[in-house]
């Protein structure tokens, strides 16, 4: 998100969540920063599963969400739909406060504006393929032509056209999460979340998704709310990224601020396999340009460094060129150091994982 | 050290205090008038009230013969083939076949016209008990405390013996057949209500969010998302309700008496036309079978979605519309004609009577062989069944010491050499219980070892449940009735278990004796209890020992399945891992199978024990002292306090034993 400033479609301010007999009133009584507060509800038996959580997601940005398991990411996005109810906080949908709106007034809002693929698909069973896309038309109370053009419209989006009379239980995972996407869609909503949608499906099937995924996303340009485990899956499509620690946000940036410059050891931890050289751009590196250097083989600011590997066995360094002037430059020896760094973090990491 | 302290009492309870018969038998002085109180209460209910339910009867008269007449008006042609038709829809076409040879046997026997009465009833009834099962089964769902009241109440429900049921219901709503209908519905509404509660808490999340995510008001999250989503489990519930309903409907003959197929069943039983007998009672368990599997192949297919197509129906519709026009022109479609007719009543009687010309000497000594060496001695105990009448000898002192060395040798043995104190304990009980009799015990000492072996299960929780239950059996003058009932039912139970476990555990290893079992057990599970008093009432007259051959064979069917199931289960490593070490096939069983299966092996003692229960119940019918007779003694004089008491008792024993053997469970 370098380019200007956009609009904001949904935040959330010191968003929480405790779980457990009495906690709303044992939050209301809890004291001090966050960290004490955590601390108290704990000793009281009760779950802090979201804590303090405030971030932004920008109108058409992908933000996904990371944490290991436990660590809050579903209850925080059902936060942000109100399926759970937040015990403090605010969420802040296209300048209106979630929190404060009535019951038939966020129905209204998630029949329109909202859409959720969940991990398990949740697929009503005795529905078949298009009538459970047409589902939530229908819980609209739109005509019966109208429903069926646009659920078929939707099929075919996602590449199932053909299966339209099958049964859920008829369907291989891959083709049953297709249809949980095409539902969310059905109703052309503008803020998209997904909850680990891939992760119930094999590695194979689950690079397919991802690139249709994209392609979706491509022509779509929805604004995303996407959680997953699977830090690759984060590089691929993600605009930004949010690491959940124990309910608390422990680092918000782009995939590779988080490898270059990762908060802690856990978010070390997390990036540990990534493929350096695919993650770090030649923006990350770039270094002051000495003189002059001429802008032959000129590379951009966010060309991936395995892209550049090839040309710098020829030279030293390589100018990187934005809007028809060189800004800077990459070199051997920057792109040796910046690599170097990264792995003895992501070393380090594994050993305390191993620990 | 408690079990120490219990012996001794009990020592000093059968020898010195012999003296103080308050100890032995439970003082009449000190029970109090339960029975008196709850006819009373129910009176003070009934009168002011009675209007309400005498109209409820009325109510229920007008659709109950409407039914009837319409279902007698219909020709027979359309029936059949709608009964085809639904098998064939339900689970294709061998189910089909079969409606096909029910319907033939129930018509060429000549039990058309009983049989669609009953099929009124249950028609009637079904409905009742499905809506207003789901509804507290929503109740349940939706309110926390709503379920744990319904769970409560559905528990005492399903251990209250049926026979037990009818009698406020007889009081409330008037003799007739709608008795019938009422008490079926009322009993049947306890499986819909579980599975619908079982249904809708199994929907899951993900589908409730997904309903919530797509805008669902909270009506349309219910009708749309989890009604739907529960139905397979919903589907299960009515068939487990309409089982109900049809025994229910099946029993109710005792009272009701309108011209039914377990009315007819019950005639032909009192007046011994055995042969008439067993051929409506086949009519019943055809009936029983037939409405199981097309209600289960419903609920089966449901969880897969699949759907009719509308030709489907179109054409199944035309062919009923079509039969039943050709029945107005043709006569022998529309009434069955009777020269078609034939039944093998007599032929049967003449069979039954020349094999128990043959076989009767041989029987009869079996079965004073089983009461006189088993039966009696459990009741009344060793030392009064021992007599120079029945065993041919009188006990002497020498023998009677001879005995009690022989128990203390085995005790001492179990503790001294195997360490096992709970075994030695256990012996020295069963050495004391076939000594005195169950009914000759002094109940204190059998009222501590219940409340000792409460504790040492299930703690200070299972002690006071016990100490209520007791309380209450002991307290309501039933102790007596108890004992006598408990003594039919543990020996029921003991021969359900050895014999039923050594089925399960050939079944087991022999996939041959397995699928030989498995229809006999799911006809067995599947009949009405009623009808298994037929064969046994055939064979040994009416008595006690007909009523233990009723009771197992009957009880019998969950050791052999849970057994069965659990040695099945066994995991396929860890068997292999044992056969690789080169234990023997027996060996495998003993160390590995049969320790693993023991959690299944729990469940099937517990399902044992509470079938027992039952259908003592039921057994009365034949013949049996103690509890199941009080209920239906008071049954016959509509004297719902005792027959209450009495039923209450039952229950009480039931789910103690279901508390301390699931404490067991989990303790394992
Ligand atoms: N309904 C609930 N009641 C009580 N505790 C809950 C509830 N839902 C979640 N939790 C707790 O909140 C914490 C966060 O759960 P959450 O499901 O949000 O984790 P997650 O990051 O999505 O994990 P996963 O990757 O396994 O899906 C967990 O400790 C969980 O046990
Ligand atoms: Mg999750």
């Amino acid at each position: 998100m370098t380019g200007p400033a956009v609009e904001t479609k949904l935040a959330c301010r010191n968003l929480w969540k405790v779980f457990g007999d009495g906690a709303d009133r044992a939050f209301s009584r809890s004291r001090g920063e966050t960290e004490q507060k955590v601390a108290t509800l704990r000793g009281g038996g009760l779950i802090p599963a979201v804590s303090d959580v405030s971030f932004d997601v920008a109108e058409g940005e992908c933000l996904v969400i990371m944490g290991l398991s436990g660590s809050g990411k579903s209850t925080l996005v059902r936060c942000l739909s109100r399926l759970v109810e937040p015990t403090a906080g605010e969420v802040i949908f296209e300048g209106r406060d979630l929190m404060k709106l009535s019951g038939a007034e966020l129905t209204e809002v998630r029949r329109h504006k909202m859409g959720m693929v969940f991990q398990s698909f949740g697929l009503l069973p005795h529905l078949t393929v298009l009538e459970n896309v047409a589902f939530p038309l229908r819980i609209q109370g739109k005509g019966d032509a109208d429903r069926r053009r646009r659920a078929a419209e939707m099929i075919g989006l996602v590449g199932l056209s053909g299966r339209e009379d099958a049964f859920p239980h008829q369907l291989s995972g891959g083709q049953q999460q297709r249809v949980g996407i095409a539902r969310s869609l059905a109703v052309g909503p503008d803020l998209w979340f997904l909850d680990e949608p891939f992760s119930a499906l094999d590695p194979l099937i689950r690079k397919q998704m991802q690139d249709e995924f994209l392609r979706l996303q491509h022509t779509l340009k929805k604004t995303i709310v996407f959680i997953t485990h699977d830090f690759l899956e984060a590089l691929k499509i993600a605009d930004r990224v949010v690491i959940m620690r124990d309910g608390r946000v422990v680092q918000i940036g782009r995939p590779a601020d988080l490898v270059l410059s990762p908060a802690d050891e856990y978010v070390a931890r997390f990036v540990a396999d990534v493929p350096l050289l695919r993650v770090i751009t030649a923006g990350d590196i770039e270094e002051p340009v000495p003189v002059s250097l001429s802008t032959n083989g000129s590379v951009s600011r966010d060309a991936p460094l395995e892209s550049l590997l090839a040309k710098l066995a020829e030279v030293d360094a390589l100018p990187i060129v934005e809007s028809g002037k060189v800004v800077g430059q990459v070199t051997t020896h920057g792109l040796m150091k910046a690599v170097a760094a990264a792995s003895a973090r992501a070393d380090r990491g594994w050993s305390l994982e191993r620990a | 050290m408690a079990w120490a302290a219990v012996a001794l009492f009990i020592l000093w309870c059968e020898t010195g205090g012999r003296s103080v018969p308050q100890m032995h038998l439970f003082p009449a002085a000190w029970t109090l008038p339960i029975h008196q109180w709850i006819g009373e209460a129910f009176a003070a209910f009934t009168g002011p009230s009675q209007w309400l339910f005498r109209g409820a009867t009325a109510a229920l008269q007008a659709p109950l013969s409407a039914l009837q007449a319409m279902l007698g008006a219909l020709p027979w042609a359309v029936l059949a083939t709608g009964a085809i038709l639904l098998a064939y829809r339900a689970s294709g076409w061998r189910l089909a076949m079969f409606a096909a040879a029910a319907s033939a046997y129930v018509l060429v026997g000549g039990y058309w016209s009983p049989t669609m009465n009953t099929l009124a009833a249950v028609a009637l009834a079904t409905p009742l008990a499905v809506l207003s099962g789901f509804g507290l089964g929503v109740l349940g769902y939706r309110r926390r405390w709503a379920r744990d009241v319904i769970l409560g109440l559905l528990e005492m429900m399903q251990t209250i013996p049926t026979f037990a049921y009818l009698i406020p219901i007889l009081v409330l709503f008037g003799f007739g057949p709608v008795v019938g209908i009422v008490a079926s519905a009322i009993y049947a509404l306890g499986p819909m209500a579980q599975n619908t509660m079982l249904g809708l808490a199994q929907v899951p999340p993900s589908i409730r969010e997904a309903g919530l995510m797509c805008g669902c008001t909270d009506r349309q999250m219910f009708w749309r998302v989890e009604f739907p989503s529960a139905r397979r489990q919903l589907l299960v519930g009515v068939n487990q309700t309409v089982m109900a309903v049809f025994a229910m409907v099946i029993i109710a003959a005792v009272i009701g008496g309108s011209d039914d197929i377990g009315f007819r069943v019950l005639q032909t039983m009192r007046q011994a036309q055995f042969g008439q007998g067993l051929l409506s009672g086949l009519v019943i368990a055809l009936l029983a079978i037939l409405i199981d599997r097309i209600t289960a192949g419903f609920a089966a297919k449901a969880g897969k979605g699949a759907r009719a197509s509308r030709a489907w129906f179109m054409l199944a519709a035309a062919a009923l519309l079509g039969l039943y026009l050709a029945a107005q022109v043709a006569p022998a479609l529309d009434r069955f004609p009777s020269e078609w007719a034939f039944s093998p009543a007599e032929t049967l009687n003449g069979w039954l009577l020349a094999f128990v010309a043959r076989f009767g000497d041989a029987m009869t000594a079996f079965k004073n062989a089983v009461i006189f060496f088993l039966m009696l001695p459990l009741r009344i105990g060793l030392i009064k069944a021992v007599s120079p009448f029945t065993w041919g000898f009188a006990l002497t002192p020498v023998m009677i010491a001879g005995f009690w060395a022989v128990v203390g040798i085995m005790a001492g043995a179990a503790l001294l050499i195997g360490g096992r104190w709970r075994l030695s304990c256990a012996i020295l009980c069963a050495g004391w219980l076939l000594f005195f009799g169950t009914t000759g015990v002094a109940w204190i000492g059998f009222a501590a070892v219940i409340l000792l072996l409460s504790y040492q299960l299930g703690g200070a929780r299972l002690l006071a449940f016990a100490t209520a239950a007791i309380a209450f059996i002991a307290l309501s003058g039933s102790w007596a009735d108890t004992m006598q009932s408990l003594y039919l039912c543990a020996l029921a139970v003991v021969i359900c278990i050895l014999g039923g476990g050594a089925l399960g555990v050939w079944a087991a290893e022999n996939d041959r004796v397995s699928a030989f079992l498995r229809p006999i057990l799911d006809a067995l599970q599947t009949m009405p209890q009623f009808v298994l008093l037929i064969p046994a009432l055939m064979l040994f007259q009416v008595g006690e020992f007909t009523a233990l051959i009723a009771i197992v064979i009957y009880a019998i069917v969950p050791p052999i399945r849970y057994v069965e199931h659990g040695v099945r289960g066994a995991s396929p490593e860890i068997v292999e891992a044992a056969r690789q070490m080169g234990c023997s096939r027996l060996q495998i069983l003993r160390h590995v199978k049969l320790p693993m299966a023991r959690p299944s092996i729990m469940l099937g003692v517990n399902q044992t024990i509470l079938s027992a229960l039952s259908m003592l119940a039921i057994a009365a019918l034949v013949g049996t002292q103690g509890l199941a007779q009080a209920i239906y003694v008071a049954l016959s004089r509509a004297d719902a306090g005792k027959g209450l008491v009495a039923g209450l008792s039952i229950a009480c024993v039931a789910m103690l034993s279901d508390r301390m053997l699931k404490a067991v469970s989990r303790r394992a």
